[in-house]
């Protein structure tokens, strides 16, 4: 009878690890994607974006205005409004990422190494109070557009579930992360932002126009940093002008742990932050959550200094 | 003095210097010459602690008879213990700071005592003034001897390219260091400065300081160097004084079988 | 005709980022969200971009680039060559101010020498050592919270606890800049942030201890030796042992003049340190790491100083700030507080004394003057259309701020006085221009 009850305790106790594992790994996806554009933006041109988690919160809100304006103009068949109002998204922030880019990183460049990250400052605050301003400090509600999911197994009342909108999130994410990979690894524009990261002004020596290169860098980073808006959305459905700055230093310190400049190291350090945030909350307190996302990341970088997947830089002298 | 025995570096799957032993003698100018890829810098970045070798040892013995294991000294402390000091092959100078500060730097851990570590001074307490202007003395001696002087308050980053090259060596030697290692200390200046150059580091070893010397220019090496040790591929090849050196086929082998006209031993 | 070309593109641009997001607002009402339409606005910020992207570039037609760098140049000559007379005249001003400006001015003065402190504090750190610290609010809070603490639970006073929030701030610095320091440098910039998130959180739920964001309050002002400055008058009062009538505007004085006290030791400690081995050692970091140790000079070590250094003085800013504000809670320590912090030392020119003052009186000042210009806009503006408007304006307040930075440091990138000063002469000290003087990679 005891040997019983613990076996089923194990199980609840796996039923439960398993529950947070789903959570952790939807949550490390978010990050992920936002932690790309921090690694390609400082692969090319070595500064921290800081409005970048900004621009994945002006995605959040563009999704919530396409899902209204959409629901407003009787489009109401889930999959062709999700859809639209991802590639909105995604297409606005891009823009956004651009004029970021052209208005407070170009005239800068080859300038001054904390110029930059001051005027990126200047930008994650002017994007905040922007959208403050314009949209409200409030938090915006939005209905669950996709409810119910699939339960994996039940213990003693505890279901391990498993929602639509996380597998959705999930297939969405490898299916753009996929796509990502193809254009940066296969084509010809993947090929000139490889070689602008490996040498900006050789690159510019050889005729790359390093200028076009690196706005289409923001531009592809905001467009993802979008769809983990988009997605941040629908998994959480509230959002506020806030969330962009907490997501925006977690993805940071993703892409960190992952290796600065390696892609899949952002994904690898989104999935580990994901994954860590969630166990904590889970087995010990939710209040300490970041911290010990944080913490981790400091204990990592003083035994592995170049992050999971980074390259090792030796020094010349 | 410094002996390398059975060295070894290796990153990768590259061994950049291969058991490499080697002694450098009190008082004379040592030159470490090789083709490009010889590994010529990763040895001398093993012995002033910028790498850890990956096996052997490398050991420094002062006139006292202290010895210093440098292979497992941290780097900072071969400077200021084993007072080897040395210049980079792409100068290394303060750019934003005068050359006199550049050779107060230099002097920082004789100065740092001065302050009481750097609390007293703060206040005005100490012996510090007069540890200053004994700095400032030194310096103003390097300044002469390199010829400096009437640039001693220009910021470093605007001297011309043979006077930072100058400087760089002021520097080092401002450590009073017992041997100076210099990583190709003739590269890019004209024969005018190329004898200068001579001149100045005949006169360092005249105050007795001992030298360590990588160099791609022979007219340098072969005039002024006591004993040479010939590196290819990361294994010594050669060792000797520069006739014996010369007159070595292994010597002329490597360096014929590179095929580079301007490296051919004078 | 290009440039009607550019600008017309640019307004296209404009249409695009500002229809979604300024031209279709998310309403809550009691049926959950919908959307409204705000067409006015979104078209005045449209003709504004139109127009001031073709004023702009007409602007520029007329002055070339090189004629731009001239005048830049030229401005930072003039205000490193004022430099000397413009420091004595501000010092002048600032110890005089108390007795010609009103409550406001004096309140605001605290507040700007607060964050010229704050500024000279991090100096230390980003703008001699060159490491990049974002999280410099960190110490500022420990400073803060020690001070608001040890008058709680011990009864301990002021000026007794001053030098202990320093020391705890410094201790704190050295516990974190130990393992991270040997990090490159801009892994040091995510964790002394991820530090300064970590601190705030702490601060919030460790409820027992610091109230949570509730925060601590009845934090006790200072004295003037043992004298209070109590509005009852009575024994052992600053107003009953002068013999003069209690006035609140008293305290504000006092404290302009223990702020300004604190932020002039900070300056000369730092001065005084430049011109000494540790500063110099610092400053040669900055310019080459691998030099120094190349010198025998330990790097870690000596960036920890800087770091321990820089902390303290953040402690010192941190105390009073508790005890001027006389309650604290976690929301004042926020990384924007560190980031207006860096801004200032950024666009006062890194390593500049003179500079960092300057650019606390614009940014903090003007930030404040600006926010009394905006109320006294929506005063006046009684109209019904303007109403609306009127009660949003303070909160373009940050708005503002952040677009000044962007615009500050695309305009100067260098900061305000960008040369360096050498800390040492054989015959007369010349200024170093800035192309030469590095900007650190800690």
């Amino acid at each position: 009878m005891v040997a019983l009850r613990a076996i089923t305790n194990r199980v609840c106790a796996l039923a439960y690890a398993l529950q947070q594992l789903i959570n952790g790994v939807t949550l490390g996806m978010i990050y992920g994607l936002i932690a790309v554009g921090y690694t390609m933006v400082y692969g090319i041109i070595g500064m921290i974006n800081f409005a970048h988690g900004d621009i994945f919160m002006v995605g959040a809100f563009l999704s919530l205005i396409a899902l209204l304006g959409l629901a407003m103009i009787g489009l109401t068949w889930v999959p062709v409004a999700l859809a639209l109002a991802l590639i909105f998204a995604a297409a606005i922030a891009a823009l956004y990422g651009w004029t970021v880019e052209r208005v407070a990183y170009r005239p800068l460049r080859g300038s001054f190494r904390l110029a930059p990250l001051i005027s990126a400052i200047g930008m994650s605050i002017t994007l905040q109070n922007y959208v403050q301003v314009s949209q409200g400090a409030r938090v915006k509600p939005l209905a669950a557009v996709l409810p119910g999911g699939v339960q994996l197994m039940e213990q003693d009342g505890f279901t391990v579930q498993l929602s639509w909108m996380q597998i959705a999130i999930v297939i969405v994410t490898i299916v753009i992360l996929g796509i990502f990979t193809w254009l940066v690894t296969r084509t010809p524009l993947g090929r000139t932002m490889r070689a602008c990261e490996q040498d900006l002004k050789m690159a510019s020596l050889l005729g790359i126009d390093t200028d076009r290169t690196i706005s289409l860098t923001f531009v592809i980073g905001a467009a993802l940093a979008a769809v983990a808006g988009f997605m941040f959305l629908l998994y959480y459905g509230v959002i506020d002008f806030y969330i962009g700055f907490i997501a925006g230093v977690k993805a940071f310190t993703a892409a960190v742990l992952g290796g600065i400049g390696s892609l899949p190291g952002a994904v690898l350090g989104g999935l580990l932050i994901g994954l860590i945030e969630v166990f904590w909350s889970a087995y010990f307190s939710v209040e300490y959550k970041d911290v010990a996302a944080f913490s981790i990341l400091v204990v990592a970088l003083i035994f592995l200094p170049t992050g999971i997947l980074g390259r090792a830089e030796v020094e010349k002298v | 003095m410094l002996s390398v025995s059975d060295l070894s570096m290796r990153f990768g799957g590259l061994m950049a210097v291969d058991g490499l032993s080697f002694e450098a003698k009190p008082g004379d100018i040592t030159a470490v010459i090789g083709p490009n890829g010889a590994g010529k810098t990763t040895v001398f970045n093993c012995i002033t602690g910028f790498y850890r070798p990956t096996g052997g040892s490398i050991t420094l013995q002062h006139a006292d008879g202290r010895r210093f294991s440098l292979h497992a000294m941290p780097g900072h402390r071969i400077g200021a213990t084993a007072k080897v000091a040395r210049t980079f092959q792409n100068i290394r100078l303060f750019a934003g700071m005068t050359v006199l500060e550049n050779l107060l730097v230099a002097q920082h851990n004789t100065l740092m005592a001065a302050t009481g570590f750097g609390v007293l001074a703060v206040v005005g307490l100490g012996r510090y003034r007069a540890a200053e202007a004994k700095a400032i003395e030194k310096a103003k001696h390097w300044l002469d001897a390199t010829g400096l002087t009437s640039r001693g308050d220009d910021p470093a980053g605007a001297l011309p390219y043979g006077a930072q090259r100058r400087l760089e060596i002021a520097r080092a030697m401002c450590t009073d260091p017992v041997m100076l290692c210099l990583d190709e200390p003739a590269a890019g200046l004209n024969p005018r400065e190329s004898e200068e150059l001579n001149q100045l580091l005949l006169r360092i070893r005249g105050e007795g300081c001992s030298l360590l010397l990588i160099e791609h220019d022979m007219g340098v090496v072969m005039r002024i160097s006591d004993h040479i040790v010939v590196l290819d591929h990361g294994k010594k090849i050669s060792d000797g004084t520069p006739a014996e050196v010369r007159a070595d086929p292994a010597v002329i082998a490597a360096y014929l079988g590179e095929g580079e006209d301007d490296e051919v031993p004078a | 005709m290009s440039a009607l070309r550019d600008a017309f593109l640019s307004a296209l641009i404009a249409l695009g980022l500002f229809v979604p997001l300024v031209g279709l607002i998310t309403t809550t009402t009691d049926r959950g969200l919908t959307l409204t339409v705000r067409p006015i606005a979104t078209a005045v910020l449209v003709g504004l971009v139109f127009f001031g992207r073709l004023a702009f570039l007409t602007w520029r037609r007329r002055h070339t680039g090189r004629e731009i760098v001239q005048s830049n140049r030229a401005f930072a000559e003039a205000l490193s060559r004022a430099g000397r007379f413009v420091a004595p005249v501000l010092l002048l001003f600032a110890i005089a101010m108390p007795f010609f400006g009103s409550r406001y001015y004096v309140d605001l003065g605290i507040l700007v020498l607060t964050y010229v402190m704050l500024g000279w504090g991090l100096n230390i750190v980003v703008g001699l050592a060159g490491l990049l610290d974002l999280g410099y609010v960190a110490f500022y809070a420990v400073g803060a919270y020690s001070y608001a603490l040890f008058a709680q639970h011990f009864g301990l006073g002021f000026w007794t606890c001053l030098p202990l929030a320093g020391i705890l701030a410094a201790l704190w610095g050295i516990m974190l800049g130990f393992p991270v320091l040997r990090l490159r440098g801009d892994y040091l910039a995510i964790v002394t942030l991820a530090f300064g998130e970590i601190i705030r959180v702490v601060l919030i739920n460790w409820t027992s201890l610091t109230n949570g964001p509730n925060g601590i309050s009845g934090i006790p002002r200072p004295t003037l030796f043992g004298l209070q400055f109590s509005m009852d008058g009575g024994e052992g009062t600053v107003a009953h042992f002068f013999n003069i009538e209690p006035a609140t505007i008293q305290r504000v004085i006092f404290l302009y003049y223990v702020i300004l006290g604190l932020a002039l030791l900070t300056n000369w400690v730092t001065l005084r340190l430049r011109r000494l081995p540790l500063g110099r050692a610092w400053e040669a970091l900055r310019e080459d790491e691998v030099a120094c140790r190349s010198l025998g000079i330990n790097v870690t070590s000596t960036k920890l100083t800087a770091f321990a250094i820089g902390a303290l003085f953040g402690g010192f800013a941190g105390a009073f700030f508790a005890t001027r504000q006389a309650f604290i809670s976690p929301e004042s320590f926020t990384f924007i507080e560190s980031a207006t912090v860096l801004a200032i030392v950024v666009l006062g020119g890194l390593g500049s004394q003179l500079g960092v003052a300057l650019a606390a009186l614009v940014m903090i000042g003007g930030l404040e003057l600006l926010r009394g210009f905006l109320s006294y806009l929506a005063d006046q503006m009684h109209s019904p259309l303007f109403a609306d408007l009127a009660g949003e304006l303070p909160l373009y307040r940050m708005l503002i701020f952040g677009l000044a930075l962007v615009v500050m440091m695309v305009l100067r990138p260098r900061g305000l006085v960008s040369g360096r000063t050498p800390s040492v002469a054989l015959g007369e000290r010349r200024e170093i221009a800035a192309e030469l003087v590095a900007q650190g990679r800690g």
